[in-house]
């Protein structure tokens, strides 16, 4: 195995997930990445609208570099470490083109039927991206994290309501791809 | 010197999400088709491995640098909160199939179409801030 070049098995990947959070513990920090939305938007002037949005941003910048290290890090690893193709199980990429006409499974990162740029002007495609990051953005607010907040630091750490997110995480996706994909996408 | 540590760890990180695939849309269908082990199995070893490092980090009383407490708080007790906006996040996470860190790691990689879902997601950030005394938390 080639392990620059090949993807990274999951025994691989979670313990350097783990060592990242264990890394930001020991520099006073928490591993949470949904927060920089709400610093972003406070930087933008939201705190004009709520008061949520009105905090010591600035206190925040340390996140926003690690948000500017991860886009370097995507760039890196898609440049220099990658084919750029995903191989999924067999059987569920045969059920994605049969089912749904997403055919890009193996030979791409991400579907190019909803992520090709010239999709964009898809009034579809557009509403999928949209609506998708407008519920991650608002649920991870509402609930107080994302995967990262809960599903590895809080659950971590033991944390009750870190548990109940997750679970809630897997409703809502098990809800969607089984009973709301169907409606979407055929 | 201070933000040099957070980049590398941000690249670190970004690295990891790409090359585990954990930033790949198939891969967040597959995990809710139950198609794979790999997304179980990066979230599940993460999560061990990070229960035993807090558990050593609070019995021995490990510190943070500088010798600051570590930022282990407890989370505030409710269900609401957490259930539906849980539910409403899991929602967005399979449609978009993108959660917040992989949606940064993915502009790097040259998707700009993230950039729609990172849109969408500051959106939705911002309209939550509007309506959050209405909801139940």
């Amino acid at each position: 195995m080639n392990l620059l070049y090949d993807p990274w098995p999951w025994y691989v990947a979670g313990p350097l997930i783990a060592l990242t959070m264990f890394i930001l513990l020991y520099a006073g920090k928490q591993f949470g990445m949904s927060s920089n939305l709400r610093t972003m938007c406070s930087i933008g002037g939201a705190g004009k609208y709520s008061d949520f949005f009105k905090f010591d941003w600035r206190a925040q910048r340390w996140n926003l570099i690690v948000v500017v290290g991860a886009v370097i890090g995507g760039f890196i690893a898609s440049q220099f470490m990658s084919d750029n193709t995903v191989k999924i199980n067999p059987e569920v990429a045969q059920q994605l083109s049969t089912d749904y006409g997403i055919e890009s499974a193996g030979e791409a990162y991400l579907p190019t039927e909803l992520f090709a740029s010239e999709h964009l002007t898809d009034p579809f495609v557009l509403a999928i991206l949209i609506i998708g990051g407008f519920m991650v953005g608002f649920g991870a607010r509402y609930a107080g994290g994302c995967t990262s907040g809960h599903a590895i630091s809080g659950l971590s750490n033991l944390q009750l309501p870190s548990l109940i997110a997750v679970i809630g995480f897997f409703i809502g996706g098990l809800v969607m791809i089984h009973l709301l994909f169907p409606l979407i996408f055929s | 010197m201070k933000y040099i540590s957070y980049l590398t760890i941000g690249i670190f990180f970004g690295i990891i999400m790409y090359k585990s695939e954990a930033a790949s849309w198939f891969r967040i269908y597959e995990m809710f088709q139950f198609g794979s082990l790999h997304m179980y199995g990066i979230i599940g070893s993460a999560l061990a491995i990070g229960i035993i490092g807090v558990q050593i980090i609070k019995k021995y009383k490990i510190k943070a640098i500088g010798g600051n407490e570590m930022n282990l708080h407890p989370k505030n007790k409710s269900v609401a909160r957490y259930l539906i906006g849980g539910i409403i996040f899991g929602l967005g996470w399979a449609l978009a199939g993108a959660c917040p860190g992989p949606m940064y790691v993915l502009v790097g990689a040259g998707y700009y179409s993230i950039l729609v879902v990172i849109g969408g997601a500051l959106l939705g950030t911002f309209v939550y801030g509007l309506v959050k005394n209405k909801l139940p938390h």
